[in-house]
């Protein structure tokens, strides 16, 4: 997936948004400005598939050498699929943040996309925290 | 970032450069890493870490009683030094209490014996204030160095390899925990043999004026060494492998060093020290809780705050915990009940709502071979 083409939480979540036989899937992962910023990983939780999430949610946690960070969603909807390998590949995330993704959520309120972040807008929160 | 207002080391641009994450550290702007705290962790138990800890406090005593003040200053005979030896001490309070852990030197320049005290830079304030309200009725001369110095620690297997070109004496003639005036870069400064890894190393006290010439001339020194510049990051899983406390988590003015774990720092036989009266009489009864090592299964780090449980039942506080990057598993030190904290003991830790299994092991966690 390109940076540029996906949308942003503030909590450095991205999301990819898709039709998909009449429905709205979004991919979810984390940024690679987020993961550079965590480093050196060694544990993830994830949800069950089948769970519903808010937008601002949390829904996983993501575990460094230094810190424990939770993880949320940044749509509103039902996760229908985790990628259950992430966790044993955690050094995917490093080599490649948006295409290690984490869920895919079938959106359920699509307002909650509209205060996602375009590229442009996010790198801009990015250049400000770092 | 706001770093307007933090103080900043002579190495603070040096830092800037080499992509160093500059945080707040007890008001000093500090590099946390460069790039991976896993990477330098590594780098300094296998060949070298070079580490600014410029932020610690250094404080000079001279004067005819300095030794004497600083033994009644501290819980452990610093009185009987020779010139060139450093020792582990607490100062507490009158309740035994702890208000820092230091590094008492005593030492020899050009003009006679004088003492240093090293303290940790979040209680470089309060230990000066204190000094001030103790130092009446001794002839000490004493002034806090921390601004004019600077302090640079090179620690592994092969940090002496790495400083000798810089250093006269050759630093192998330094034993552990011993120190002395030589010069560095053509100036007076402290060379010991100390550390707060776990490995070999040396820390160096030197002139602000050379501090970035210094730092250079060691990382060349260890470029074909594998030598890594360190941050607080690293130093922080360092000394948390080599079961060392760190003020703020295993110790506070609410803990005294025997709880701590620290009994050989206290000397209560034939001396006199602030907080003597109180560490006898808890000397005497024993302590309810003690600093305990906990190893745990799975990849989840025990974090500070988090609780120690017994059959679901509270029984202490993790005070610090991570990934251990030496050991691959998780570790933490943590204040339990005395009668559950043998080796061996089966507990529980309390992450975010779920227990996890964990076992009391011996400290430290990790010992270089």
């Amino acid at each position: 997936m390109k940076p540029e083409e996906l949308k942003y939480a503030e909590t450095h979540e991205w999301a990819h948004v898709a039709e998909e036989n009449g429905e709205t899937i979004a991919t979810i992962g984390i940024s690679a400005f987020a993961v550079e910023q965590l480093t050196d990983l060694v544990y993830m939780e994830l949800p069950e598939v089948g769970r519903s999430v808010t937008a601002g949610e949390e829904f996983g946690e993501v575990e460094s050498v230094k810190a424990v960070s939770p993880l949320y969603s940044p749509v509103t909807g039902e996760i229908v699929a985790v990628n259950s390998e992430l966790p044993n590949n955690l050094e995917s995330l490093s080599a490649d943040a948006y295409a290690a993704w984490v869920l895919k959520v079938r959106v359920t309120d699509p307002s909650s996309l509209e205060k996602l972040m375009d590229y442009a807008a996010y790198q801009k929160q990015c250049a400000e925290e770092g | 970032m706001t770093t307007a207002l933090l103080k900043k080391t002579p190495l603070h641009d040096w830092h800037a450069e080499h992509q160093g994450r500059m945080v707040d550290f007890a008001g000093w702007s500090m590099p946390v890493q460069y790039a991976s705290i896993v990477e330098e962790h590594v780098a300094t138990r296998t060949a070298a870490g070079l580490f600014d800890i410029s932020h610690m406090g250094r404080l000079r005593f001279d004067g005819p009683d300095a030794a004497r003040f600083l033994d009644y200053l501290v819980t452990r005979r610093v009185d009987d030094m020779t010139a060139g030896k450093i020792r582990y001490a607490l100062v507490t309070n009158r309740a035994g209490g702890v208000l820092d852990d230091v590094l008492v030197y005593s030492l020899t320049d050009a003009n006679g014996p004088f003492h240093m005290m090293v303290v940790n830079a979040s209680n470089c304030d309060k230990i000066c204030d204190w000094i001030e309200q103790h130092v009446g009725g001794f002839d000490v001369r004493w002034q806090n160095q921390t601004m004019e110095t600077s302090m640079i620690a090179v620690q592994g297997p092969r940090a002496l390899e790495i400083a000798r070109p810089l250093l006269e004496p050759d630093p192998a003639s330094l034993r552990y925990f011993c120190g002395t005036v030589t010069n560095v870069a053509g100036q007076s400064s402290v060379v010991s043999r100390t550390g707060y890894t776990g490995e070999d190393g040396l820390e160096l006290i030197v002139p602000n004026e050379i501090a970035v010439e210094v730092w250079s001339k060691l990382m060349a020194s260890g470029s074909n060494h594998g030598l890594a510049a360190a941050g607080l990051g690293a130093r922080d899983t360092l000394r948390l492998e080599s079961g060392m406390p760190l003020y703020g988590h295993e110790l506070t003015e609410q803990i005294n060093p025997l709880e701590a774990d620290l009994g050989f720092a206290v000397s209560l036989q034939d001396r006199d020290f602030i907080g003597r009266a109180a560490l006898a009489a808890i000397k005497q009864t024993g302590t309810a809780r003690t600093r305990v090592g906990l190893k745990l299964d799975g990849k989840r780090a025990p974090r500070e705050h988090y609780a120690v449980l017994s059959d679901g039942e509270a029984v202490g506080e993790v005070t610090s915990g991570t990934f251990s990057p030496t050991l691959q598993y998780p570790v933490g030190m943590a204040y339990v009940k005395r009668a559950l904290a043998e080796a061996g003991n089966r507990l529980e830790v309390d992450i975010r709502g779920k227990s996890f299994p964990a076992t009391v092991v011996p400290l430290p966690f990790y010992k270089r071979p």
